[in-house]
């Protein structure tokens, strides 16, 4: 009987290499690849619908009910130049801060109880379930009476808009780390918060960042509205008092400055803080779905 | 059975003699274990009465087909389970909890720490539980990834590596702790055959290199056969003790005394009509 033989493909030492490459990859045209970042697409739709939007008010010539984008534009600058506006935004985002560091921080103290004790899950769980169908603002008529026209009225608001957010989907992420993880901090003797801290956090740190990113969502929107209610605090208002009291003046071009100003701050915070946190972390870890 | 046990060529020796003697001198004693898991709505008797002993540099190996408890067994050594009734002893103090003295190295590929580099996450156990300063721990940590051929990926991440790169450095990461034991628990099963069988030779020469000692666990003969010098032969439900194969290292594939073994070993395990899988 005859042996196994190997036979090598004929052409494997006779052939040339390279020369059929341009045929495997080839360039595409520099327009092609330019119109491939979608950044560069989505610039050009907001200068589209920027310049319908000057066509538009022009044509209607109505600067009370629809200014045109040069007037807002215009008129952002200015209350940029004479410090209403940065004053506005400052005030906005330390009672902001407030609030959104203060929620984190109940919430990362009740999820630790959550996944350390049984009837803390429990707690955790019914106060979820109660908490998180209530829109925060909802609370503001209470909070006024109890805290009064003030600061401290906004952060509590604002803290029932994050922590409930934050906490299901930290506790989720938690339940979510894979039992061979576990059975590895366990295997390295790590207990109690050094286990939390080491182990569970960076592994849930997908769902921790989306309940962050939900959080502050909650958050921001709440206090724009909260602020629109009733926004003098210690004698100066926020982005949403600039608003409503821009619109009391009929400065409408001012409303749109300052509408403008709360989507600006919004996708930044949205674009370029969650997202730089996202790719320094998960995506860096491979850990993004 | 019995007559199938004295036909073997390589020594499968009736469980009892096998560790009669030197129950305190062992590194790990299994004394009449017998583990008992729940569901949710059964108890299942997953080994009973099972006892072994594991000597100094010894590459054991628990082997039996799926439902034998091998397993549970290992993780019960690992300090994840607590026996129902018998004891666990390693160099004569009772396992109670995990801890860093047994090292585990997992079948999935997702054990490593997805945050850490692969210099990261060889380091951490040793700065976490054995509380080396960053310096020296960062060098016996190059030092064992060396040693399984990942130099050139010591700075990349989990998620950037092949599966059988991953189990190197779960390896690599067991046996930096330098463990009284290395528990392997199917650690190649998810591997292609190829990187299988180069994981395999890889074990050896480390084996060869350190004379750690490790428990490993498979359902594969062929696996157990040239990975071991014991083997213990687990019948399944529930998993008790069926054999023990001394001397496996004298086994050689050039003479077909290793095919020889792994028929031995197949026939003993699948004896019993309804034990087919």
């Amino acid at each position: 009987m005859a042996n196994p033989q190997i036979i090598l493909a004929s052409d494997v030492t006779t052939n040339r290499p390279h020369s059929n490459v341009a045929e495997v990859e080839q360039k595409l045209g520099t327009l092609e690849l330019v119109w491939g970042i979608s950044a560069v697409r989505k610039t050009v739709l907001i200068i589209v619908l920027a310049l319908i939007w000057q066509a538009y008010a022009v044509y209607l010539d109505n600067p009370l009910l629809f200014p045109t984008l040069s007037d807002t534009l215009i008129t952002m600058y200015d209350r940029f130049a004479d410090g209403v506006l940065p004053a506005r935004i400052w005030t906005t985002l330390q009672v902001l801060i407030t609030g959104y560091v203060a929620g984190t921080a109940l919430a990362a103290l009740l999820t630790i109880l959550a996944i350390n004790t049984r009837i803390g899950t429990d707690f955790l769980e019914t106060m979820t379930a109660m908490f998180n169908p209530l829109p925060a603002i909802s609370l503001l008529p209470l909070a006024l009476i109890w805290f009064g026209l003030g600061a401290s009225s906004l952060v509590f608001v604002l803290i029932h808009s994050v922590l409930w957010a934050v906490a299901l989907n930290t506790h989720a992420g938690f339940l979510g780390v894979s039992r061979t993880l576990r059975m590895v901090g366990g295997n390295y003797g790590l207990t109690g918060l050094s286990y939390v801290l080491r182990i569970l956090v960076p592994a849930a740190f997908p769902s921790i960042l989306t309940g962050l990113k939900i959080g502050w969502a909650f958050a921001w929107r709440t206090l724009i509205a909260a602020e629109l209610v009733f926004g003098v605090s210690s004698g100066q208002g926020g982005l949403g008092w600039f608003i409503f009291e821009n619109r009391n003046l009929l400065d409408i071009p001012a409303v749109f400055a300052g509408l403008l100003t709360v989507i600006i701050i919004g996708l930044v915070v949205e674009n370029l803080v969650f997202q730089t946190i996202e790719r320094h972390t998960i995506q860096k870890w491979g850990m993004k779905e | 059975m019995l007559q199938a046990t004295q036909r073997m060529t390589h020594g499968i020796t009736e469980t009892a003699d096998a560790h009669g003697q030197g129950a305190s001198r062992s590194l790990l004693t299994v004394d009449k274990v017998t583990l008992r898991y729940k569901t949710p709505n059964l108890l299942v008797t997953a080994t009973e009465d099972v006892s072994f002993s594991v000597e100094q540099s010894d590459r054991f190996v628990l082997l039996g087909p799926s439902g034998c408890g091998k397993s549970t067994l290992l993780k019960a050594v690992g300090g994840y389970m607590t026996p129902v009734s018998g004891s666990i002893h390693i160099n004569g103090r009772p396992v109670k909890k995990p801890g860093a003295d047994r090292m585990m190295v997992f079948q999935e590929f997702d054990q490593l720490l997805p945050w850490k580099t692969v210099l990261e996450n060889v380091m951490f156990p040793l700065l976490v539980a054995r509380k080396l300063p960053r310096a020296e721990a960062e060098e016996r940590a190059r030092d064992y990834i060396d040693k399984v051929k990942l130099t050139r990926a010591a700075d990349s991440y989990p998620h950037t590596l092949s599966g059988g790169m991953k189990q190197r450095v779960a390896i690599a990461r067991g046996m930096a702790m330098q463990p009284d034991i290395l528990l392997m628990d199917e650690p190649f099963a998810a591997l292609d055959a190829l990187t299988r069988r180069q994981m395999q030779d890889e074990l050896l020469q480390l084996w060869d290199d350190t004379k750690f000692t490790v428990i490993f666990v498979t359902h594969s003969i062929a696996e157990a056969i040239k990975i071991s010098n014991r083997i213990l032969l687990l019948s399944p439900h529930p998993g008790r003790v069926k054999a023990e194969v001394i001397d496996v290292d004298q086994a050689r594939t050039d003479d077909g005394s290793a095919a020889a073994l792994e028929r031995d070993i197949h026939n003993l395990l699948f004896s019993e009509p309804g034990h087919r899988e």
